[in-house]
């Protein structure tokens, strides 16, 4: 596998030219050239694997020389935090860093490992390795569009592009190098990178608050940094391996509940959802890319190659109560939000939460379940990002109620956004059916809690989603035209993530069949088909129907001759459906709002039940485990 | 079998759903003391309403309403069919979308508020009706309503809490009071018709075409708590439903409408308590 | 009763009543009178409506309301116009702000005269509105046709 050094260097290569480059037009170029190659690789990386039989592959055995850089990699994060920390007074990551940083320092010089394979490649990683491409390739495109007309609205922040796109690039070949590695010190490296870039991207406006939330996702994500260290540590001085296929066999509670430690931090689940709120001041495309498509997947990742070690075990038992708790009370939450980009925040933390909520059951049909939801969520979420983001650039402003009769005014933002809120929710796409099978299966394990958190959880994440979506739909006339200011690059990928999305759901039976059942089979040795057949043939009858009807609807209702008269306002509508005479017999605006019930559902009222809650389960957990109960 | 009994369901559940709205206008009139309409009443209504002219106040809502109709029909269709019970109960929320989308796209103030009331109105009925589903793959092992229906014992043995908590909710589903927040057929109330305000001539008819299609798809549940694999458990079905029809029409006259949040809470805690408790006992048991 | 349509649908609208008819109208929905026994439904909706029926002379605050409610009404419909007040201004009739009845706005099919008219009357005045709506559903089922 020769390709995997020029996977991860590529994108590397590109990053280090675009910091350099300060002309605008030439860095869109190299952008679109480097979003290309890294696509193109990608792909030419899954033909040469299947063209060598299909096989997992473990690969570099001897790699003396790269565990030094990665030491001198790691030496100089370090250095980079504790500068930082030092500059901005916050103590707290650098002291972090440096625990964790030594911690491993003296596990790579005292211990001796025997020498192993570094990387992976199977079907999983491959699947990581597309999404990360062309998701991650697709954002890099849009951002060319998007951070001009960030930088058009936003005077006040000093123009930092060329860091910006140097860090996306980074962070492809961190999450390339991340997804594919075996060896837990090689993916323990690139996981740091991953931190540090986030933490540099939240950072990006440098407002006071853009430096508070970047560190406190820098110490969130540390913290998660220290566990997986540890669990090394353990894994080292124990086993003597720090292969992640020899922990899944070993399966000791203590370093493996240190690793999901880890992974909760990154995929934001409670008690460490805040820093993921906070991240929601970087500009639009960081949070497509990292928080929310890829970068937090990580941490969801991670638990899936874990998952077999999980099944029915006390580890197990808290990652799934973190995940679906942490499903029901972020859904909760989004209710009372009405900053757009803070919906999806809450709705990608409550998604991650049921997929690790699968992971945690650890059975053949809830990993199949939380494959799925992660390939689905992945594509729609980045889409709803970026529309978002471009509508904020239209509109000025990402307020869901200043979207009220957006399909009038910016109609094929709002056909984008549309069909990416259709994905997260609706019958008979993918989230919904991956959704499916994972009740079934919390049935299965017998699980009370979960299957009633689901039952809750899903009920409130219809209602965020069906109000925003009814928010869109209005046929409301809205004084001031709005001109739609989206550039060529961000429509290109808004569109190959839509069309994506359509296809991936026409194409649920085969991406069941052809591509999770065989990954199935390699974290558990063995498959059955998690959906039959007719299940899913009724579903593509349900999908075919979803498109057909509304459309045939369409002539049906067009051929029906109407007249259009104004709408009731008692009687005292103003004739233009905007105004109505009130009391004063003057016209007064007619304002609608949307519903946030925020004194029950506000995170004023819930976060830190919730988080108490949750911080409760992994502290009593951890002590168990500690105490040698289990 | 399975194509008869979908035509049928296609065919007679406007009829029969219209008939029992005509029985409950009548049982509700002489609750009042008052003689009601006659039987037919609803389809002397449905008849005018096709008669009169199409106005509207955009040119999408028709189209969402008949949507609506449409994938009210398919949930239907997937129950009486025999197929699974929770993507039955998945399209059935995918209709209810499209309403609240019809009801959203007139922007208009009574509307609106109709449309946010109806989809308070989801998020408090949703989590018991999935949990009455799993109750369901519990007591016999299947999702499948075919399987359902061909078990041993009739699965309300073993989900009596399900079963009374899901009376409970269906109040909402019919309309009725107390929980007709949404839109009710009762005149003089503070929200006008609600989420039909806008809705006229043809588009009304439409969505109460749905409402008897929902209607009956809701009864067709009820069912599948008595049913088991005997002949004899057709009849005792059907006359359990009558009993629970008759009992809704009750609580309809003697109950008066309550507030979002009653609702909601009191939907939850009994989805809590009854479902909840229930699942329990039957995971333990099963 | 044969030939009268089966389903009218009824809005009820205060022009500047003094609420006497308003209460007698109520009345008519109560055990007593029972007006649903003929189909008859008390609508808030003009969306929804057959028989626009209206108490009160009109004055200026509620004429634009009178005829914007009267557009609402999708066709065939018929307007009753209820009590002395709303069929020809009654006592208010010299007022500086009362226009006059009804039929100084919109046609009006129906009239209802009393003060306060009595349910017997309104009832009977409804009947007959609805035996007019048959004939405007004849003629505009023709139009129709025609177009």
């Amino acid at each position: 596998m020769g390709l995997i050094p020029v996977l991860i260097g590529v994108p590397a290569v590109f990053a280090v030219l675009l910091s350099f480059i300060r002309q605008e037009k030439a860095r869109g170029v190299v952008v679109y050239v480097g979003a290309g190659s890294v696509m193109v690789l990608s792909l030419a990386f899954v033909a040469s694997w299947i063209q060598n039989g299909s096989m997992i592959e473990k690969v570099y055995v001897n790699t003396e020389m790269v565990d030094h850089l990665m030491m001198v990699g790691e030496a100089f994060l370090m250095g980079l935090i504790v500068v930082l920390s030092i500059k901005y007074k916050r103590f707290f990551a650098a002291l972090l860093s440096v625990a964790q940083t030594s911690l491993l320092f003296y596990v790579e010089l005292t211990t001796d490992l025997p020498e192993a394979e570094h990387m992976l490649v199977d079907r999983l990683a491959l699947l990581m390795c597309v999404i990360v491409a062309f998701v991650g390739g697709f954002i890099c495109i849009y951002a060319v569009g998007y951070m001009k007309g960030y930088h058009h609205h936003h005077k006040e922040f000093k123009d930092r592009q060329p860091f910006f796109f140097s860090m996306l690039f980074f962070f492809l070949a961190a999450m390339f190098g991340l997804v594919l590695s075996l060896n837990l010190i090689w993916m323990y490296f690139f996981w740091e990178i991953t931190s540090v870039i986030s933490f540099l991207l939240i950072g990006y406006t440098r407002t006071e608050e853009a430096v508070r939330n970047s560190f406190t996702a820098l110490w969130m994500n540390l913290l998660g940094g220290l566990g997986f260290a540890a669990g090394i540590a353990i894994m080292a001085f124990t086993i003597h391996s720090v292969q992640m296929s020899d922990l899944v066999l070993w399966g000791a509670p203590l370093p493996v509940a240190c690793l999901c430690l880890a992974g909760l931090t990154k995929s934001a689940q409670l008690p460490f959802s805040s820093w993921l709120l906070g991240a929601m001041v970087a500009p639009t495309p960081s949070s497509a890319l990292l928080h929310s498509a890829t970068m937090v997947k990580a941490g969801v990742y991670l638990l899936i190659r874990l998952a077999p070690a999980l099944n029915d075990t006390i580890v197990g038992l808290m990652v799934s109560l973190i995940g679906g708790f942490t499903f029901i009370a972020a859904s909760m939450m989004a209710i009372a939000q009405n900053d757009g980009k803070k919906v999806l925040a809450f709705s990608t933390i409550s998604n991650l939460g049921l997929i690790v909520a699968c992971a945690g059951i650890g059975v053949e049909e809830t990993v199949w379940g939380a494959v799925l939801l992660m390939i689905f969520h992945s594509v729609s979420k980045s889409m709803l990002f970026q529309s978002v983001g471009a509508t904020e650039n239209c509109l000025g402003s990402r307020d869901i109620e200043d979207m009220h009769g957006m399909l009038l005014r910016l109609p094929k933002l709002t056909y984008i956004m549309g069909i990416g809120i259709a994905g997260m929710y609706l019958a008979p796409f993918g989230m919904l059916i991956s959704k499916w099978v994972a009740l079934r299966a919390f049935v299965d394990s017998e699980n009370v809690l979960l299957v009633i958190f689901i039952a809750f959880g899903s009920a409130t994440t219809m209602f965020y989603w069906t109000k925003w979506l009814s928010k869109l739909i209005s046929q409301h006339h809205a004084r001031d035209n709005v001109t739609d200011v989206t550039r060529r690059d961000e429509y290109l990928s808004m569109f190959v993530h839509a069309g994506c999305m359509l296809l991936l759901c026409l194409l649920f039976p085969l991406l069941s069949t052809n591509l999770v059942d065989p990954i199935m089979l390699e974290l558990f040795g063995y498959a059955r088909p998690v959906l039959s057949m007719e299940v899913l043939n009724t579903m593509a009858i349900m999908l075919v129907s979803v498109g057909i009807v509304p459309l045939s609807m369409f002539f049906v209702s067009k051929a029906a001759h109407k007249q259009l008269v104004p709408i009731y306002m008692s009687g005292v509508n103003e004739g233009d459906d905007r105004y109505f005479v009130n009391s004063l017999g003057e016209p007064e605006h007619l304002y609608l709002s949307n519903w946030y019930l925020r004194y029950q559902f506000g995170m004023r009222r819930l976060m830190r039940p919730s988080i108490y809650f949750s911080a409760a389960i992994l502290v009593v957990i951890f002590c168990l485990i500690l105490g040698g109960a289990v | 079998m399975q194509v008869l009994s979908v035509i049928g369901y296609l065919i007679l559940a406007p009829l029969a759903g219209g008939l029992l709205d005509g029985i409950d206008r009548i049982i509700s009139a002489r609750m009042q003391r008052r003689k009601g309409p006659p039987l037919l009443q609803p389809f002397y209504d449905i008849g005018k309403l096709f008669s009169k002219e199409v106005i509207a106040v955009n040119n999408v809502q028709m189209l969402l309403n008949l949507s609506y109709l449409v994938f009210l029909a398919i949930a239907g269709s997937m129950l009486f069919a025999g197929k699974d019970i929770l993507m039955c109960l998945f399209i059935l929320s995918t209709a209810d979308m499209f309403l609240i989308m019809g009801a959203s796209s007139d922007s208009s103030p009574y509307a609106n508020l109709g449309a946010g009331r109806e989809m308070i109105q989801m998020m408090a009925y949703e989590p018991l009706t999935l949990i009455v589903a799993v109750g369901f793959y519990l007591s016999s092992g299947s999702f499948q309503v075919s399987d359902i229906i061909g078990q041993q014992y009739s699965s309300v043995l073993f989900m009596p809490g399900m079963l009374l908590g899901f009376m409970f909710t269906a109040a909402i589903k019919f309309r009725k009071s107390p929980f007709d927040l949404s839109t009710s057929h009762h005149a003089h109330q503070e929200m006008v018709k609600g989420l039909t305000t806008e809705m006229s001539g043809p588009t009304l008819a439409i969505m109460n075409i749905a409402e008897y299609y929902e209607m009956i798809l809701i009864l067709g549940i009820f069912c599948l708590f008595f049913l088991n694999g005997n002949w004899w458990s057709w009849p005792l079905a059907i006359a359990a439903c009558a009993v629970i029809f008759f009992l809704e029409t009750l609580w309809d006259n003697a109950s008066a409408r309550l507030k979002w949040k009653t609702l909601l809470d009191s939907c939850w805690v009994i989805t809590l308590l009854f479902g909840g408790v229930n699942l329990l006992i039957l995971m333990l048991l099963k | 009763m044969a030939k009268v349509s089966k389903s009218p649908w009824l809005l009820h609208y205060d022009a500047s009543s003094c609420n006497g008819c308003d209460i007698e109208v109520l009345d008519c929905l109560t055990p007593k009178y029972d007006i649903e026994r003929f189909g008859i439904i008390n609508t808030g909706d003009p969306f929804q409506a057959d028989i626009l029926l209206i108490t009160g002379g009109v004055n200026s605050q509620t004429e634009p309301v009178v005829k914007q409610l009267y557009s609402q009404i999708p066709e065939p419909k018929v307007v009753v116009a209820v009590g002395i007040c709303a069929c020809t201004g009654g006592v208010f009739k010299e007022c500086y702000n009362i226009k006059g009845g009804i039929d100084t706005v919109i046609p009006v099919d129906v009239y209802v005269p009393g003060c306060a008219a009595r349910p017997e009357a309104i009832i009977d005045g409804v009947v007959q509105a609805v035996a007019i709506l048959d004939k405007k559903r004849e003629e505009y089922r023709r139009q129709k046709n025609a177009k």
